[in-house]
């Protein structure tokens, strides 16, 4: 992770300003009622995260409790059957099994140095409300996860595991049942318990500072895969980096680090759904606008009266109507490269990378790796894309789809 | 002279009601308004739906995504607020989130609030520094005036901040709460609407959030200028005759 002090003006062309905008995007758009949070832990969060004994804290979990460094493998199956030297960073060996859990270590952590005793979280998923649940049980604060009644019912092994680790699990019944309204019910949870509780928020969406927190504990996927390229192919600057993105965690952890490297490809790869025109989709750079949501200016997919469309992906983490607003100022600037994939094509990619590699890709993931089908390679390009969860979660929708 | 600005100097013990537009039908808006100013209220404020409305309760998330599913839109709104000052004579105040305002336009939002006689817009999740930059000169060139909300948390350096930029009135949140708590009134809640009397703030104040019957609103009176009534008036709204269940909701609140 960036000890944030050590930035300096070059590298911010793409990072958060001391208004807390990327571009045109971010700010803090959040009711009076959530200010004095989102105040304190504004003006705190860097002085935490530079903090010495903070930073010692958080590398020895990422090292003893996660299992960090993640490896970055270069996948020779794969790598065959494309021209390209395909390296896997493996955010699905990962405590938990996504990369979720860089985030939630760091903002327990930090929710601990704000005296906070109550931790409340929103999951799609299921990943991130498990890797919350789990840092809850390891530093003993009461946890509340809410969830989409839908998503409850596809993610079921999730849930389980969320109960089993201590955290009270609370459907969100309201609009689509899935992520954006159990992002709503947490924000509407924070309302009504402004001072003894912190809100872990698992994406890099929500108010500043957010979405630059997030980035920053995400970030150590970028710095550690830069180390590891140098080691395994002497260059640090790869062609090509992949990632799939629903609000985009694990997208930025990924690009931050590549971000000014402005020779590095950067490809983000969104949920098509049914196909992008199908009315059943979460490609949001493609269908979104510029609008407000969940507390920060980005894209996201809405009606011409400005209300919030409902998405659908496959995959429970990608099915969000909005992307981080670092992201809308990455895809706005050219600096990366925003792309979709249908459900089906991911889940041809997830069977495809089990069957070559012998690892079961989350379908989130699997989003990523099917956009290598519409690469072309000259031969011997360098790509690494986050394979940013394992697949155990989506057993019986893999199951469903390929009748197994 | 703006009609807020007019009704404080007027009277005291203001009772605002909200509704939201197009609910519990589409159609629904002017006559809620005119049955209101009928029965007696000093202010409304019509709340324009929104899909994703964090700072409200299931009451109010219910009767906006009705009305969305019916298909209200802002657009829908101000057409049906051509009518409004026929009838009625009170001050109005839009209350809504952001998003849809952007999408419609800030200036266009602006011109068509005061085409329709509207006063005023409470933005809850519009930030004070968006607002200072990008919205107030709309606002003022409109002669529409803007409504902060403060919280029990709120520092009172901020307070101070929000009476500089608002013209119209503070609105109090009674605790920090989504739409639809109850209000009590206990050592803190009285302390803190304590402080902010002995403020001596340029502006009027309104309490709201938990005010749902004569006796919180005789509460809230003891504080403030008025008070704002929103969950518990769009409950009573859900069924039966309109104008006889707006009259009768009313009714709990003459003395």
């Amino acid at each position: 992770m960036v000890l944030t002090s050590g930035l300096d003006k070059k590298d911010m062309k793409y990072k958060v300003n001391e208004k807390g905008y990327y571009g045109d995007f971010g700010g803090a758009y959040i009711p009076e009622m959530l200010y004095p949070n989102v105040e304190e832990l504004r003006q705190n969060y860097l002085k935490i995260i530079d903090d010495a004994d903070f930073q010692k804290e958080f590398h020895q979990l990422m090292k003893d409790y996660v299992g960090r460094p993640s490896p970055l493998y270069l996948a020779n199956r794969l790598s065959e059957r494309y021209g390209a030297n395909i390296f896997l960073k493996r955010e699905d060996l990962n405590h938990t099994g996504a990369h979720k859990i860089n985030n939630t270590i760091g903002q327990i952590l930090l929710a601990e140095k704000l005296g906070k005793k109550r931790i409340i979280a929103e999951t799609g998923a299921g990943q991130h409300g498990v890797a919350t649940a789990t840092v809850c049980a390891l530093r003993n604060l009461e946890c509340v996860i809410y969830m989409g009644e839908v998503d409850i019912e596809r993610q079921a092994p999730n849930v389980a595991r969320m109960k089993m680790l201590g955290a009270k699990v609370v459907p969100a019944s309201s609009g689509s049942k899935t992520l954006k309204d159990a992002t709503n019910e947490a924000m509407r949870d924070w309302i009504n318990n402004p001072v003894d509780t912190h809100y872990i928020i698992g994406s890099v969406v929500g108010p500043h500072p957010y979405p630059d927190m997030v980035a920053i504990f995400q970030s150590i996927i970028s710095e550690e895969t830069k180390k590891q390229l140098i080691a395994q192919t002497g260059n640090d600057q790869p062609d090509y980096v992949l990632a799939c993105v629903g609000g985009g965690s694990n997208a930025m952890g990924m690009f931050y680090h590549f971000m000014d490297d402005e020779n590095v490809k950067l490809i983000a790869v969104e949920a098509a759904g049914k196909g992008v025109s199908s009315g059943l989709s979460a490609a949001t750079t493609y269908l979104g606008k510029e609008g407000v949501l969940h507390g920060s200016r980005s894209i996201l997919m809405q009606t011409e009266d400005g209300q919030v469309v409902e998405p659908h992906s496959v995959s429970a983490g990608l099915d969000y109507p909005g992307i981080g607003p670092q992201h809308a100022h990455l895809f706005k600037t050219g600096r990366g490269k925003y792309v979709s994939i249908t459900d089906e094509e991911s889940l041809d990619a997830g069977l495809l990378l089990t069957q070559l590699e012998g690892i079961i890709p989350a379908i989130e993931s699997a989003h990523a790796l099917a956009y290598l089908e519409k690469m072309e390679f000259k031969g011997g390009e360098n790509v690494v894309i986050c394979l940013s969860g394992r697949g155990d979660k989506d057993l019986d929708t893999y199951i469903k789809y390929f009748n197994l | 002279m703006n009609r807020i600005k007019q009704i404080f100097e007027l009277k005291k013990n203001i009772l605002s009601i909200y509704f939201t537009a197009g609910y519990p039908n589409t159609d629904d808006t002017i006559r809620i308004a005119e049955a209101l100013e009928k029965s007696g209220a000093d202010m409304l404020e019509i709340g324009f739906p929104y899909s994703d409305p964090v700072a409200d309760g299931p009451v109010i998330q219910a009767s906006s995504k009705k009305s969305l599913d019916q298909g209200m839109t802002l657009k829908l709104l101000f057409e049906q607020l051509k009518d409004l000052r026929k009838n009625v004579t009170i001050p109005v105040l839009l209350m809504g989130y952001v998003n849809p305002v952007l999408q419609f336009g800030v200036e266009n939002f602006c011109k068509a609030c005061a085409e329709v006689g509207v006063d005023g817009c409470i933005v809850p999740d519009l930030p004070m520094v968006e607002y200072e930059e990008f919205y107030k000169g709309c606002f003022e060139e409109h002669n529409l005036s803007n409504v902060f909300l403060i919280t029990p948390q709120t520092a009172e350096e901020r307070i101070h901040k929000i009476d500089g930029l608002t013209n119209g009135f503070i609105y109090l949140l009674s605790s920090s709460a989504t739409t639809g708590k109850n209000l009590e009134v206990g050592d803190t809640t009285e302390s803190y609407f304590g402080r902010i009397k002995a403020m001596n703030l340029k502006n009027p104040t309104m309490i709201g959030f938990g005010i749902s019957d004569k006796q919180t609103f005789d509460k809230a009176c003891a504080y403030a200028n008025g008070a704002i009534i929103g969950t518990a008036f769009v409950k009573a709204i859900e069924e039966g005759n309109l104008e006889e269940s707006v009259s009768g909701f009313m009714k709990k609140f003459k003395d």
